[in-house]
């Protein structure tokens, strides 16, 4: 057990995927092998992890031992554990999953760049720090636009070009921000500003920007525009990855400087951001619904689901934050789900225009069962993960007075609904177009239902994932 | 009386602001990649300047430590959005992105 206890896991969190990105590059014949063993450690060290913090408390690891103000701190407390649980597994499922979907041509290329993006993930989740986190960000940017243009065609390669000017745009902007604030307190340590930061013209600048920067990446409507291309031309199992973690990623450090950092938030930017959400969930379930093929429906559906993690905001209280960050968790779960599915489909029909679905229900029955269930995780319907999200919401909802903030998410599921229940309705009918099918893999329709019900079993964790999220008082100390 | 670094660092801002309009009004994409460079210039110009923050006493080290990290991640973006800007041409045959509902 000492070995259990004794081991510095956040430290292999990190180097394993790194590794295993060098490894996959040198070895790409053995790409696949070596990347399903990285995966697999990883996900073994997260566990590991997760015993140790719980018998630990929270986790501050000064690396190379210099300790902030100087070096670079790596912390772990409820909020990203549950971020590397969810990344890893997601990473193992997509890893599965996308042993069998690349050719060896591209499998070379995906592997190591995947690996890549893992490392940077887990280390944006353990920063202590704004500056660090600035880095990751680039790092996790870099990677994902490189998997984006994977594909090599050329509305991939336009869709990559203008997710990476975004996303540097973005990057930049917060940048800025972090310089400011440094300016102002002389350290980019989240705990020393959290005890230092007071309102003042030179913070809400830093605010402005650094809020500005993560929203243009976090694609919160209207700044949602470059989502829909760079999520729906990418490879299945990166659009899977996109959608379920990278945008995530971004509204963590959102989260955490919105709780950490910023002072008192001002109400007038917490409503704005809640107004934002809620357009984003109309505006994105709209959009969805008016999509003809399937992949740009589920990218619209990020787009709408990414807006009711805003609606936290104008509310602040712990409950709600609870709420959207369960929200956030069984999202990524479903959406994994949905992509997968959908590059199933992709791979089975050669296409994925929904009017052409041609019976997709009868001829890959465990793949549309997957992404029913995961479309029930969407909608909010019990007993899966989205359903308990959103009874936190509307309690949280009710708690705050603010009911017009409900009618929002009642409308948001019913969109939900009816953009699933589209896609579904065409697997029953017929093609008037037949395409040549192609035997999908197994493996890939296995994995696809394992995460689904997974998506649907996230509802009956409550207890765990809400007791997880108390560690070390992400949300702020619980009253009762 | 504005001294030298504030001076610095609002031409930094300047910089900032300048690249921002670039990017935004040209289409070709070098002069798009080309004005993100110069955004980085100017947030890194900001974060030396404000790092002298007493004059007479050596400045502040963290700042310049921030920016050689800033110009690493700003060299290896710029390689991975030329590389991009040049797939780009050589399949549509213009280094532009041009204004397309994705399909």
């Amino acid at each position: 057990m000492n070995l259990i206890f004794d081991t510095h896991w956040v430290m292999m969190l990190i180097l394993l995927p790194l590794f295993g990105a060098v490894a996959c590059f040198l070895w790409s014949r053995q790409a696949v092998t070596l990347g399903l063993i990285t995966a697999v450690s990883v996900l073994l060290s997260v566990i590991a992890l997760t015993l140790q913090v719980l018998e630990q408390g929270t986790l501050r690891y000064a690396v190379g031992g210099w300790g902030a103000p100087l070096g670079i701190d790596l912390y772990v407390d409820g909020l990203s554990l549950l971020m590397l649980i969810v990344t890893a597994v997601v990473g193992v499922a997509i890893s599965v999953y996308s042993s069998a979907y690349f050719k060896p041509g591209k499998a070379k290329h995906y592997w190591p760049l995947w690996m890549f993006l893992w490392a940077a993930l887990n280390s944006l989740f353990l920063s202590a720090d704004i500056f660090n986190l600035y880095v990751t960000l680039e790092l996790m940017g870099l990677a994902a636009v490189a998997l984006v243009a994977l594909s090599g065609s050329a509305s991939a390669l336009a869709a990559a070009m203008r997710y990476l000017l975004i996303s540097l745009l973005g990057s930049l902007f917060y940048l800025m921000g972090v310089a400011l604030l440094y300016h102002a307190y002389g350290t980019v340590d989240i705990a020393l500003l959290a005890q230092q930061v007071e309102s003042s013209p030179a913070v809400w600048a830093a605010i402005g920007l650094m809020v500005t920067g993560l929203l243009l990446k976090i694609a919160l409507f209207p700044l949602h525009f470059w989502l829909p291309a760079a999520h729906s031309s990418a490879p299945a199992p990166v659009s899977a990855l996109l959608s379920a973690l990278v945008v995530k990623a971004s509204f963590y450090i959102l989260l955490r400087l919105w709780l950490d950092v910023f002072p008192e938030a001002n109400l007038a930017l917490s409503y704005l951001l809640g107004l934002l959400g809620a357009s984003a969930i109309i505006w994105g379930g709209i959009q969805a619904l008016y999509q003809t093929r399937l992949k740009l429906l589920i990218a619209y559906s990020t787009v709408m689901q990414i807006g009711y993690l805003f609606l936290a905001f104008p509310l602040a209280s712990i409950i709600g934050w609870k709420a959207v960050f369960y929200l956030l968790l069984s999202h990524a779960i479903a959406k994994t789900a949905m992509f997968m599915a959908a590059g199933n489909i992709l791979f089975y029909g050669g296409h994925d225009q929904i009017a052409d679905l041609d019976r997709v229900a009868q001829r890959l029955p465990i793949t549309l069962t997957a992404f029913g269930l995961a479309g029930i995780s969407l909608m909010g319907l019990p007993p899966s993960g989205g359903f308990i999200a959103k009874w936190l919401l509307l309690e949280a909802i009710i708690l705050s007075g603010q009911w017009w903030w409900a009618i929002i998410l009642i409308a948001g599921g019913l969109l939900t609904g009816a953009y699933v229940f589209k896609v579904i309705g065409f697997a029953f009918t017929q093609a008037e177009v037949p395409h040549e099918p192609r035997m999908v893999p197994k493996r890939m329709e296995w994995v696809t239902l394992t995460v689904a019900v997974l998506a649907i079993m996230l509802g009956f964790m409550a207890p765990q994932l809400l007791a997880l999220m108390d560690l070390g008082a992400p949300f702020g100390e619980t009253m009762s | 009386m504005i001294n030298t670094i504030f001076l610095y660092a609002l031409a930094g801002v300047g910089l900032f602001s300048l690249g921002l309009y670039a990017l935004i009004v040209h289409a070709h994409l070098l002069r798009k990649i080309l004005a993100i460079n110069i955004m980085g210039s100017g947030v890194f110009l900001v974060l030396v300047s404000l790092a002298d923050r007493t004059q007479g006493i050596a400045p502040d080290p963290v700042p310049h430590a921030m920016v050689i990290t800033g110009i690493v991640v700003a060299v290896s973006a710029t390689a991975l959005a030329l590389t991009l800007m040049l797939r780009v041409r050589s399949e549509t045959g213009q280094a532009e992105l041009l204004e397309e509902p994705p399909k």
